[in-house]
């Protein structure tokens, strides 16, 4: 299909004219478009989050492996080959109970020099498996070898962590299919009312021999302006709501593990994104509400 | 020009409107298609520019054979097929212009050609002088001529006129029947469907009666033959 740029030009005229002739039809399909289109946005930039939060924990899932406190160097280094050789290790770092102490005092302040004189902490692994699943195989594994002490991590909690974060991707996920298809239907439903007025046009521009690509052009710009007029509120509040978000957080995110995704970066894809979401439900809506108008 | 073997046309609800059409329109005819309401004339008509797709049978239109015509290639057999209707069929947010214009937009062809050509036909028709109002401004008789006018701008070969003076009043029709004549005269075929006794018995031409989806006379310079 070649068009010429005349043609389009008509076209684009057409669908301008359109969407002013239908006012009213107009300021509907633009509604749901943006009722939608924010709904969407606000739930995709938390599910983002979310994800990236799971992806933070998951990363940061490591257990405490602690030493016996008469174990020698020599068996530190054994112990650490033993561990390093288990299946579905990622990374072992030996940290000794003088750098803990210091991490320690770094932490919570001088108060903590006290113990520089009686070091109570114990040598230890810090271990990180390759997949966080695998977090409670290993850590009794590690803890059935000699010269082990004690393996810490968050038992029972990470296992629930993970249950939850699925559950809520998941549900995540429906949500927003089931808004997306909520306002295909809505902006479909729209088109077919402007285009039910438009009829006598339709039938009369296939009549003097428009093909079907002529008459559905117009209508499928039209979508197009409905779901770019539509994303503009949208990529608006989502803007000023994820900066403001990210402001209050970020600072108390600080010395966490977990972050909050970065404004820049983020807030041009997500925008991106409702604009190109708006934009096929638009086409979406129209092609549906012309095709069966089609058959003249 | 317009050929039609074995048509057969059987709507869903059980009605036969074409029940084994057989005929041939030359080049150059003008054909009236007359006969009682719901007897088929309509649907006769409507096959031929592929409104209606046949049951069974052929329809060659330039020897190409319509009835199996892929739907794609149907705005192709439009163009060369012009259509006029009782209800005019004019676009009310268009001027007069533009909506004889819209006929040749849609087939894209050049802005130089379709003004030259719009102009034609208005002049052709006697309404050059309202090409820029709108159709609700223009009488029935001239929204009729615009009508024509956007059937012919085309330049085709055949003009299909179903009822064209059903709305209007006598002397108007007789005017609107000049103009297919005149049409008619620059060899271009016309198939025109009508109620319209007077017409049909004054300006002789060939008839066709249709009664029951079955062709019961086919004359050259024939007589409506139908009371009323």
């Amino acid at each position: 299909m070649v068009m010429k740029a005349r043609t389009l030009s008509r076209h684009l005229r057409e669908s301008l004219k359109n969407l002013a002739r239908n006012g009213w039809m107009t300021f509907a399909s633009v509604s749901a478009v943006t009722v939608t289109l924010l709904l969407v946005g606000v739930f995709t930039a938390l599910m983002l989050n979310m994800n990236k939060a799971a992806t933070d924990i998951e990363q940061d899932v490591e257990m405490n492996v602690y030493i016996e406190l008469e174990s020698g160097q020599e068996e530190i280094d054994s112990l650490e080959d033993q561990i390093t050789s288990l299946s579905g290790v990622e990374s072992v770092a030996y940290s000794s109970k003088e750098q803990e102490l210091t991490s320690l005092i770094d932490s919570f302040g001088e108060d903590m020099a006290l113990f520089e004189q009686n070091n109570p902490l114990r040598d230890k692994f810090v271990v990180k498996a390759t997949d966080p699943r695998q977090t409670e195989r290993l850590a009794t594994e590690i803890s059935d070898i000699e010269n082990i002490a004690d393996v810490e991590y968050g038992e029972g909690k990470i296992d629930q962590l993970f249950e939850t974060l699925e559950i809520s991707r998941n549900v995540g996920a429906v949500l927003i299919f089931g808004l997306l298809f909520t306002a295909m239907f809505l902006i479909s439903n729209t088109i077919k009312i402007t285009i039910v007025a438009r009829r006598r046009e339709i039938e009369i521009m296939k009549l003097v021999g428009a093909s079907n690509w002529f008459v559905r052009i117009p209508f499928i710009l039209e979508g197009i302006w409905l779901g770019i007029i539509g994303s503009i509120l949208p990529i608006g509040i989502v803007t000023v709501l994820y900066y403001n978000v990210y402001e209050f957080m970020q600072p108390r995110l600080q010395n966490s593990f977990i972050q909050i995704l970065e404004f820049t970066p983020f807030i041009y894809q997500i925008n991106a994104l409702i604009l190109l979401m708006g934009v096929v439900i638009g086409i979406w809506g129209s092609f549906m509400s012309v095709r069966k108008f089609l058959r003249v | 020009m317009i050929q039609m073997k074995k048509v057969y046309k059987k709507y869903s609800n059980g009605i036969m409107a074409a029940n084994g059409f057989d005929v041939q329109i030359n080049s150059g005819e003008f054909v009236y298609v007359v006969g009682p309401s719901g007897a088929g004339k309509t649907t006769f008509i409507k096959m031929m520019y592929r409104e209606e797709k046949p049951t069974k049978g052929t329809i060659l239109v330039d020897n190409v054979d319509i009835a199996t015509l892929k739907p794609k290639k149907v705005p192709y057999l439009r163009r060369n097929i012009g259509v006029v209707f009782q209800d005019f069929k004019l676009l009310n947010r268009l001027t007069i212009y533009e909506n004889i214009a819209f006929a040749l937009e849609v087939i894209e062809e050049q802005p130089k050609v379709i003004k030259k050509r719009v102009m034609e036909v208005l002049d052709l028709v006697g309404l050059k002088h309202k090409a820029r109002m709108m159709p609700d401004e223009l009488s029935g008789g001239e929204q009729q001529r615009i009508s024509i006018a956007r059937s012919i701008v085309n330049q085709p070969k055949v003009v299909i006129a179903d009822e064209p003076t059903g709305n209007l009043d006598p002397e108007t029709s007789w005017e609107i029947m000049n103009l297919f004549e005149e049409i008619n005269a620059r060899g271009t075929t016309i198939v025109m469907a009508t109620h319209n006794r007077e017409i049909v018995n004054t300006i002789r031409h060939r008839v066709i009666a249709i009664e029951n989806g079955v062709i019961v006379r086919d004359e050259q310079r024939g007589e409506y033959g139908y009371e009323g």
